[in-house]
């Protein structure tokens, strides 16, 4: 059988599928063997509970008072529930008297009280039995999380299966084994795809229900080129197959082989090539792969997969790692871009109608500057020992530029009177994501020391495209003649003032895309780790006169097929 | 030991909300508080057990509290009764 999807991550995997289930509230009749068991059982349901009543009482935090407090007071009755020591004795009792596993201990005690309460001939009282139904819900997620926390080990060449993968999925996963990744949902820029580039791994995204077929165990193929999967295949296609993945693995590895080769056009020009990063960990890898430096460490990932806000030194040990790891080369550090499809277990951002048009980024920052300036002095204190430098997301207007900026400058006098060393010069930029900013680039470009053009959020920003939406994914096109105008504008307007100016959406990865940037006078492009040898090998056979003549071209055209099509045919 | 007995005066009985007060009301105190209702008796630090008992409008409870701090106790649980009573 054959499923299409979106070629979300080139290369070629063949291995067994692992299907992810979302629906964790099932019963899975294991029993617990051991004493050591027992007690590992009982620590992991009050763990759970644990992060349960955390995020019930974010959400208690941030509940909005002007909508009355009807809602407020049920959730102040489930951290009750969540707490109640009923519930937790008949847990343990079952634990401990039935050695059931804690997931069918908790589902079987909830359904329990459940039924008495549905039983119950009182409408205000059967109604509980959702509350109930709720925080035992609740529990049991919370169960599996903490379940797969360094627990999720694979067979080689896994294949994952998903209806969508999340930052805290990805986060609990052991990927060094997984050869592929396969997703229902999302696209070439969901987080699945990131994750799956940064690290070289193949990935096909948006294949729709028909990844439902598959089963634990099946044999796949995947093409993240194409964007292709093939389930169960004949002998000769597995064959055919494996000697398309050794040519693809030859041609990493020669990729990889102009790793020390300095990305220089034919006539001399050095373009600096640097890596998106989200840790320590990925600098290192990226550094593997020739980056010159980070032009995008996005931070959050530092806040995902927790139960609290990490404290000023966390951050400050996180950042530094990463300064150490970089040496003496650039990184560029993103403030938290957190809201939109980026939640916080233990921060509950208000459901919203659009929420990438909402409460997030920068304007989280601003509106929560307490955790705004821990980051701040966190970074700045980690400065001292590398090259990092500042960038804040989602700049709209001037005035956020100055308010982040305030912030910063209040950031260094707090650190400045605690006697903390930290870099007292550190270079400040903004992302450059939205259109309002990118035709203001000239006024800007006065208030920084940085651009970075974000293709991701400018393309769907400008275009008007969620890129999220599976029905209008084709309308999401980075190479739609507005949107190359604002980034040739952005480009312009920072060269002029004197700005470096770099780019770190997906665009800066396709290789198609390489030479018009360098027309537009681009020197900096950041991208996935393992995207950097096929940009380079681009670089080192182009020119920037030729680069100049693609670009007007380009720009004389109006619609992005015939812009794609002469791209493409330049690339050969 | 002291106890005291209330009459439910709601129609719909003990509802969530002042159940969950009651609850965090007698956390403060050391001594062991329980509800009772006709023969079945439940520890009060637990919503999930009061909210079991059921109880309605017209029925008769008891509270139990016996313990270092029961005379304490018992008066904060009285207080929280008469003013709260209309709401259970």
């Amino acid at each position: 059988m054959m499923i299409n999807g979106i070629g979300a991550s080139p290369g070629i995997a063949i291995g067994k599928a692992h299907v992810i289930k979302k629906q964790a509230v099932v019963l899975t009749g294991a029993l617990l063997l051991t004493v050591e068991d027992i007690t590992i059982a009982i620590e992991k349901f009050d763990a759970a509970v644990a992060i349960s009543v955390t995020e019930v009482e974010a959400m208690i935090n941030n509940h909005d008072a002007s909508n009355g407090n009807e809602g407020l007071e049920i959730l102040e009755a489930h951290i009750e529930l969540l707490g109640d020591p009923q519930i937790r004795e008949d847990v343990v009792e079952k634990i401990k008297m039935e050695r059931k596993n804690v997931n069918d201990a908790v589902i079987e005690v909830i359904q329990a009280v459940v039924d008495i309460f549905k039983s119950m001939d009182d409408d205000y009282m059967s109604a509980r039995a959702a509350d109930v139904e709720d925080i035992g819900n609740r529990i049991v997620k919370n169960l599996s999380q903490a379940n797969n926390v360094g627990n999720q080990t694979y067979e080689k060449d896994t294949i994952i299966i998903a209806q969508d993968l999340t930052p805290s999925d990805t986060i609990s996963m052991d990927i060094t084994k997984v050869s592929g990744f396969a997703t229902q949902v999302g696209g070439k820029t969901s987080h699945a795809a990131i994750i799956a580039k940064s690290r070289g791994i193949p990935a096909v995204a948006g294949c729709g229900e028909a990844l439902q077929t598959i089963g634990d165990g099946d044999t796949i193929i995947l093409d993240g080129q194409i964007g292709k999967i093939i389930v169960n295949p004949d002998e000769d296609i597995v064959k055919q197959y494996e000697s398309q993945r050794e040519a693809w693995l030859k041609e990493l590895k020669l990729l990889r082989s102009i790793k020390d080769t300095p990305a220089k056009t034919v006539d001399g020009k050095e373009i600096k090539l640097f890596a998106n990063i989200a840790d320590a960990d990925e600098m290192e890898y990226a550094l593997g792969f020739g980056a010159q430096g980070a032009g995008l460490f996005r931070t959050e990932f530092l806040f995902l997969g927790r139960n609290e806000f990490p404290s000023e030194d966390e951050q400050f040990e996180f950042y530094k790692a990463v300064a150490l790891k970089a040496k003496d080369k650039p990184v560029i550090v993103r403030t938290l871009d957190i809201g939109g499809d980026k939640q916080l277990p233990y921060f509950n951002f208000p459901e919203e109608q659009n929420p990438f048009l909402g409460y997030r980024a920068i304007r989280f920052c601003l509106d929560r500057k307490d955790i705004f300036i821990t980051q701040l002095k966190a970074i700045l204190r980690a400065g001292a020992f590398g090259n990092l430098k500042i960038m804040f997301p989602m700049i709209a207007t001037i005035s956020e530029i100055r308010a982040a900026k305030a912030v910063l400058e209040e950031a260094k006098d707090e650190l400045a009177k605690e006697n903390i060393a930290f870099d007292k010069t550190i270079k400040v930029g903004i992302m450059i994501e939205i259109p309002s900013a990118a035709v203001m680039a000239d006024r800007l470009a006065k208030e920084v020391d940085f651009f970075s053009i974000g293709t991701n959020d400018l393309t769907q920003y400008t275009l008007a495209v969620d890129r999220m939406n599976e029905k209008i994914k084709d309308l999401y096109d980075p190479f739609d003649p507005g949107v190359l105008r604002l980034i040739s504008n952005v480009i312009e307007q920072g060269h002029k003032n004197g700005l470096e100016v770099g780019i770190c959406g997906e665009l800066a990865s396709d290789p198609k895309a390489t030479l018009l940037l360098l027309g537009m006078g681009l020197t900096e492009l950041s991208m996935s780790a393992s995207s950097i040898p096929q940009v380079k090998n681009r670089i080192i056979k182009s020119s920037l006169p030729d680069a100049r003549r693609v670009y007007e071209e380009v720009m004389k055209m109006d619609n992005s097929q015939s812009i794609i099509n002469y791209l493409q045919e330049k690339t050969q | 030991m002291i106890s005291k007995d209330y009459i439910i005066t709601s129609t719909e009985g003990i509802h969530a909300r002042p159940a969950t007060a009651l609850v965090k009301l007698t956390k403060n105190f050391k001594s062991t508080i329980s509800i009772k209702k006709g023969e079945k008796t439940v520890k009060l630090n637990s919503l999930l057990n009061i909210l079991s008992l059921a109880a309605k409008g017209g029925e008769t409870i008891s509270i139990i509290a016996e313990g270092e701090d029961e005379t304490v106790a018992m008066e904060a649980i009285d207080q929280f009764f008469n003013e709260h009573l209309k709401d259970l």
